[in-house]
C-alpha cells in the first residue's frame, strides 16, 4: 500500500537529518544551558524556555516556535540536515492523508466505521499515532529528530498488518453491531495510538540515558543524537498522561459493552485480562514516577513494559487465546 | 511485636509496596489467561486435564483453572486493597487538614524561589497594598493569607488543591468498585438454558428448569424473581456469505405470579432487561421435529434441539423414543428392540457438492436431516450422565444398541420406514435460542465507581498545585515595593507563565512603575526545579 511506501520514504529524509544532524538540533538541545528553564522575569513577558522538547506554555494548547530562538546553527552541515528533516516531516504528511484516505474508503466500503476487525484496528491506530505525532510536530518542531523512529514504528506495524492481518472489506457481525463498539473501540485505537507515542520517546529515552551513562553498544549508540535524557523522559510521561485516561475509558466501555453483550461486564477473558494487566502497569508506572525514590530510568522501564503488554494483547492473544473477542478476523 | 507490626504496616502502605502489589497483581493475572479456565469454559479445561495427565492436576491444585477466584490471586489484591486504605486514610486526614489549614507563609528569600519577581512598586500603605493584592489572588480562586510583620506584610497564597481532591477520589472509587464486584459475586446469579420456540416449549424461573446455572454465596434458590418466559420467534438475517446480520428473539413473557403477558423483542448487544434479572441472548440454532410411528401404530413426536457445528449451522442431535414399541394391548412381550434413537446430522442448507456432510449456508434454502436409526436400549437406565445430543457409544459396542437399515437422508416432510415396519418423519425445524439469565446487584455500584474513577483520575491528573507569595515593604518614600515569589509543588512547565501573568496583573491592578527586570543571572537564582518534582 502507498501509505507505507509513503512512511518509508520518510524515515529516508528522518535518517538523512539524524545522520547530518550533529550540528543540528540535537547539538543545539544539549547545548542549550539548562539555567533558561527556570527563570521568569517581570515586564518583559516570559522567558523564552529553551527546552525544545518541552516547551509548554500552557498544556498542549500553544505552539512556540523554540527551534527558530535556539542559536543558529553552526553551518550548511545543520541546514541540509534541517532540509532533510523537513522532507521527512511532508512525506510524512502525505502519507497520513493517504492513510486516513485509506480508513476513510475502507469504512465507505464496508459501509460503517473502519476498524471493525484487527487489521483496520490496527490501520486506526496506527493512523492515531502519526497523527498525535504531526500535532506534536507542530506544537515541538523540536520532536522532529523522533521522526525516524516514528516512520519505523509505522513501516513495521503497518507492514505486519498488511501482509499478516489483512482482510477483505465485510460487515460486521451482530455481536459487534453496537454504538458501544464504536466508543470502546474509537477509544482503543486512540489511546493505543497515543500511548504508542509515549512509548518512542520511552524507549529513546533509555537509549540516551543509556548513552550519558558511558553504554556504547549497539541500541545505546542511537543515543548519541538524540534530544537531551530528561527532555525525552518528560515527553514520555505527558503523552502518557494523556493517554492513560482514554485507555481508562476504553476498558470501562468495552465493560459496558460486555455486559450488553455477553451478560457480564467482567470475566477474565484473555483479551480483557491483558487490558487489566496493560492497565494495572501503566497505573505502576505513573506511581512509580510520583515515588522521588524510584529512579526515572526505573519507572520508563515500567512504562516500556507497560507498551509491551499492551502489544501482546493486540497480536499475541489475538492469535494464541480463545476468548469472546474472537471477531479479530484473521484468516 | 507491635515494633514490627507497625514496621510492616509502614512496608505496607508504602509507595514502593504498592508498586509491588501493583505488578504482582498484573503477573498474577497473566496464568488464567493462557490456562482455560473453567468459569469461562470448563469442558476446555477437562480437555486440558486430558491431555496433560501428569500437570493438568498439579496446576488444578494450584488453582490454575480458576485463577481469578484463587487465594493466591485474592490474597494480592487484598494486600493491595488494605496497603490503599492504609495509604489513603492518612492522606485523606491530611488533605482535609491542607483544605482548613491556612498557607504557609512566606520564605524569607522570595529570590530563591523557582518563580520570583521583584521591583514593583505601588502607591499607599504595605498594608492596604496587600490587602488589594490578597484580594486579586482571592478572585483568582487562590487561598490566601495576608499576615503582617515587622518589616513588612506578606501575602501567602496557594492554589490546586483539587489535584489531591481527585487523587483521593480515583483511589477512593477503586474502593467502590471491590465492593461492587464482590456485592455481585455474593448476590448475583446466572441461570442458562435453550429455549425451542412455541407456547409448549416456555420456561420459569426456577432452577431446575435451567440447564444450568450458579448462584452467588449468599442467594438461595428462592430468591431468584418469579417471571416466565416463552420464545415466540426468531429471525436472523443472513448475507450470501452466510455471515449474521441481525438476530431478534421475539418472547412473551409474564413478570411476577400473576402478572399479564408481555411482548419483547431482544438481541445480541440488546437484552431483554426484566425486574431483577437481565435475559442475554447466546446462541442460536435448529430444533428438529421427528414423529415416529411404532409396530402398533403409535405416533409420538419430539422436537429435539440440535447442537450448532460451524457458523453455517451444521447441527447434530438425537431424535430419541424411548417409550417406543411397547404394545398397547400388553399382549406381546416387551422386545430387547423397542426404545429406538435416531442419530442425525441437520443441514439448512445442502452444498452442492452432496459428498460433504457441511452446510453451504446458515439459512434453510435446501435443508436435509441425514440420519442412522438404532434400537435396543439406549441407556437411560444405566444411571452414567446422557448426552441429549449423541448416544452413549458403551451401548453400542457392548451391543446393547444397533443400527439399523442404512444412513438415510430426508428432506421436510419425507418419510423412512424401518426394517420392522415403523416409520419416522422428518416434519420440519423450529428455531431454538439459548438464553442466558443474569442478576448482578454490584454492577451499578461498579458502573458508579468507575465514572467516578475516571472523573478522579482526569482531575488529579490535571490539577497542579502551586504556591505563591507576595511580600510588601514600605519605601523610603511612604509607598509600597513588592516583590513575588512562586512554588509549583509537582512538576509543571506551564507555571512560569501562568506566575508572569500573575506578575502582570498586580502589576496591572496595583503597581505604578515598573523596575528592570530580576536579573536572571543573579547567583542567587538556583537553576532547575529540582526540589519540586514529584
Ligand atoms: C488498587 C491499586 C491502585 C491503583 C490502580 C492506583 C492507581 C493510581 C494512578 C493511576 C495514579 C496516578 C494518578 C495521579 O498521578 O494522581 C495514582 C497515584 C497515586 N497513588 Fe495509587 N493506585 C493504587 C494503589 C495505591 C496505593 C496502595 C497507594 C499507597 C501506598 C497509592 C498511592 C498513590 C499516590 C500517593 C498517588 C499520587 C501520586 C502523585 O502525587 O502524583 N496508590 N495511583
Amino acid at each position: 500500500m502507498w501509505t507505507i511506501l509513503g512512511y518509508a520514504l520518510a524515515m529516508l529524509g528522518y535518517a538523512a537529518e539524524y545522520a547530518f544532524s550533529s550540528n543540528g538540533v540535537v547539538a543545539r538541545v544539549a547545548a542549550a544551558p539548562r539555567r533558561e528553564l527556570v527563570t521568569a522575569s517581570v515586564g518583559g513577558g516570559p522567558e523564552r524556555v529553551h527546552d525544545p522538547l518541552w516547551d509548554d506554555p500552557d498544556g498542549l494548547s500553544s505552539p512556540v516556535a523554540d527551534v527558530g530562538t535556539a542559536p543558529s546553527p553552526a553551518g550548511g552541515k545543520g541546514q541540509r540536515a534541517a532540509i532533510f528533516g523537513k522532507i521527512g516531516v511532508a512525506l510524512t504528511a502525505v502519507a497520513a492523508l493517504a492513510h486516513g484516505g485509506a480508513l476513510v474508503t475502507r469504512g465507505l466500503a464496508a459501509e460503517r466505521v473502519p476498524w471493525g476487525n484487527m487489521y483496520e484496528f490496527v490501520l486506526a491506530a496506527c493512523f492515531v499515532g502519526i497523527v498525535s505525532w504531526l500535532v506534536m510536530l507542530a506544537l515541538r518542531p523540536a520532536v522532529r529528530l523522533l521522526g525516524l523512529f516514528v516512520a519505523l514504528a509505522q513501516v513495521l506495524l503497518l507492514g505486519f498488518a498488511l501482509l499478516v492481518l489483512h482482510t477483505q472489506v465485510a460487515p460486521l457481525a451482530p455481536a459487534l453491531n453496537s454504538y458501544w463498539l464504536k466508543i470502546h473501540v474509537s477509544a482503543a485505537a486512540l489511546s493505543s495510538g497515543i500511548l504508542l507515542m509515549a512509548f518512542i520517546p520511552s524507549a529513546l529515552f533509555l537509549a540516551r540515558d543509556g548513552w550519558d551513562r558511558g553504554k556504547r553498544s549497539f541500541p545505546y549508540t542511537l543515543g548519541r543524537r538524540l534530544p537531551a535524557a530528561d527532555s525525552l523522559e518528560r515527553l514520555a510521561f505527558r503523552v502518557t498522561v494523556f493517554g492513560f485516561p482514554i485507555w481508562t475509558f476504553a476498558i470501562i466501555c468495552g465493560a459496558i459493552w460486555a455486559e450488553a453483550a455477553w451478560g457480564r461486564y467482567w470475566g477474565w477473558d484473555p483479551k480483557e485480562t491483558w487490558s487489566f494487566i496493560s492497565w494495572v502497569i501503566y497505573a505502576g508506572y505513573l506511581h512509580a514516577r510520583a515515588t522521588p525514590s524510584v529512579r526515572r530510568t526505573t519507572a520508563t522501564w515500567i512504562g516500556v513494559l507497560a507498551w509491551a503488554t499492551m502489544v501482546i494483547n493486540l497480536y499475541v492473544i489475538n492469535f494464541v487465546a480463545v476468548g469472546m473477542h474472537s471477531y479479530a478476523g484473521v484468516e | 511485636m507491635i515494633a514490627s507490626a507497625r514496621a510492616f504496616w509502614r512496608w505496607l502502605t508504602s509507595m514502593r509496596t504498592a508498586l509491588l502489589l501493583l505488578f504482582l497483581l498484573a503477573v498474577a493475572a497473566i496464568p488464567g489467561s493462557l490456562l482455560p479456565q473453567r468459569n469461562l469454559n470448563p469442558e476446555r479445561v477437562n480437555q486440558y486435564l486430558r491431555d496433560h495427565p501428569d500437570l493438568g492436576p498439579w496446576l488444578d491444585r494450584l488453582w490454575g483453572f480458576s485463577v481469578y477466584s484463587s487465594p493466591w490471586f485474592s490474597a494480592i489484591y487484598l494486600l493491595l486493597f488494605t496497603s490503599l486504605v492504609g495509604c489513603l486514610l492518612p492522606r485523606l486526614a491530611q488533605h482535609v487538614r491542607a483544605l482548613r489549614a491556612v498557607p504557609p507563609d512566606a520564605p524569607k528569600r522570595l529570590d530563591r524561589l523557582p518563580q520570583h519577581a521583584s521591583g514593583l512598586a505601588a502607591d499607599g500603605a504595605p498594608a492596604a497594598v496587600a490587602e488589594a493584592v490578597a484580594a486579586t489572588l482571592r478572585k483568582r480562586r487562590w487561598r490566601v493569607a495576608v499576615r503582617e510583620h515587622a518589616d513588612g506584610v506578606t501575602v501567602a497564597a496557594e492554589k490546586g488543591y483539587l489535584k489531591e481532591t481527585g487523587n483521593l477520589l480515583f483511589h477512593f472509587s477503586l474502593l467502590a468498585l471491590l465492593v461492587g464486584v464482590a456485592a455481585g459475586s455474593w448476590y448475583g446469579w446466572e441461570g442458562n438454558r435453550i429455549v425451542v420456540a412455541g407456547p409448549d416449549h416456555g420456561f420459569c424461573s426456577s432452577i431446575p428448569q435451567f440447564d444450568e446455572s450458579a448462584l452467588g454465596a449468599r442467594v438461595g434458590a428462592e430468591d431468584l424473581p418469579p417471571f416466565c418466559l416463552q420464545l415466540d420467534g426468531f429471525d436472523v438475517e443472513y448475507l450470501d456469505s452466510g455471515q449474521p446480520v441481525s438476530f431478534a428473539a421475539h418472547a412473551t413473557y409474564t413478570e411476577g405470579l400473576s402478572g399479564a403477558p408481555r411482548q419483547a423483542t431482544f438481541s445480541v448487544n440488546d437484552p431483554l432487561r426484566l425486574d431483577g434479572a437481565n435475559v442475554y441472548l447466546f446462541g442460536h440454532g435448529y430444533a428438529v421435529i421427528v414423529r415416529y410411528t411404532d409396530r402398533y401404530g403409535v405416533s409420538q413426536t419430539t422436537v429435539a434441539p440440535f447442537l450448532v457445528d460451524d457458523d453455517f449451522l451444521t447441527s447434530h442431535g438425537l431424535a430419541a423414543f424411548p417409550d417406543a414399541n411397547i404394545d398397547p394391548t400388553g399382549k406381546a412381550p416387551r422386545s430387547d428392540r423397542a426404545q429406538t434413537a435416531f442419530s442425525c446430522v441437520y443441514l439448512p442448507t445442502v452444498p452442492s457438492d452432496v459428498t460433504l456432510a457441511r452446510s453451504a449456508h446458515p439459512a434453510e434454502k435446501n435443508p436435509a436431516l441425514m440420519c442412522s436409526a438404532y434400537q435396543g436400549d439406549i441407556g437411560l437406565d444405566t444411571g452414567r450422565a446422557q448426552s441429549v445430543y449423541e448416544l452413549d457409544r458403551r451401548q453400542i459396542d457392548s451391543g446393547q444398541l444397533s443400527q439399523v437399515g442404512p444412513e438415510t437422508k430426508l428432506a421436510p416432510g419425507e418419510s423412512w420406514t424401518l426394517p420392522d415396519g415403523s416409520t419416522m418423519t422428518f416434519l420440519g425445524t423450529r428455531k431454538w435460542a439459548a438464553l442466558s439469565v443474569r442478576y448482578d446487584p454490584g454492577q451499578q455500584t461498579v458502573l458508579a465507581g468507575s465514572v467516578v474513577m475516571l472523573a478522579g483520575l482526569l482531575i488529579s491528573l490535571t490539577g497542579r498545585r502551586r504556591r505563591a507569595w507576595a511580600r510588601v515593604v514600605p519605601d523610603e518614600d511612604g509607598r509600597s515595593l513588592i516583590s513575588l515569589g512562586g512554588l509549583p509543588r509537582t512538576e509543571q512547565p506551564s507555571f512560569a507563565v501562568e506566575f508572569s501573568q500573575l506578575v502582570s496583573v498586580i502589576e496591572e491592578n496595583h503597581g505604578r512603575t515598573v523596575r528592570p527586570a530580576a536579573d536572571v543571572d543573579d547567583p542567587g537564582v538556583r537553576p532547575g526545579n529540582a526540589g519540586v518534582r514529584g
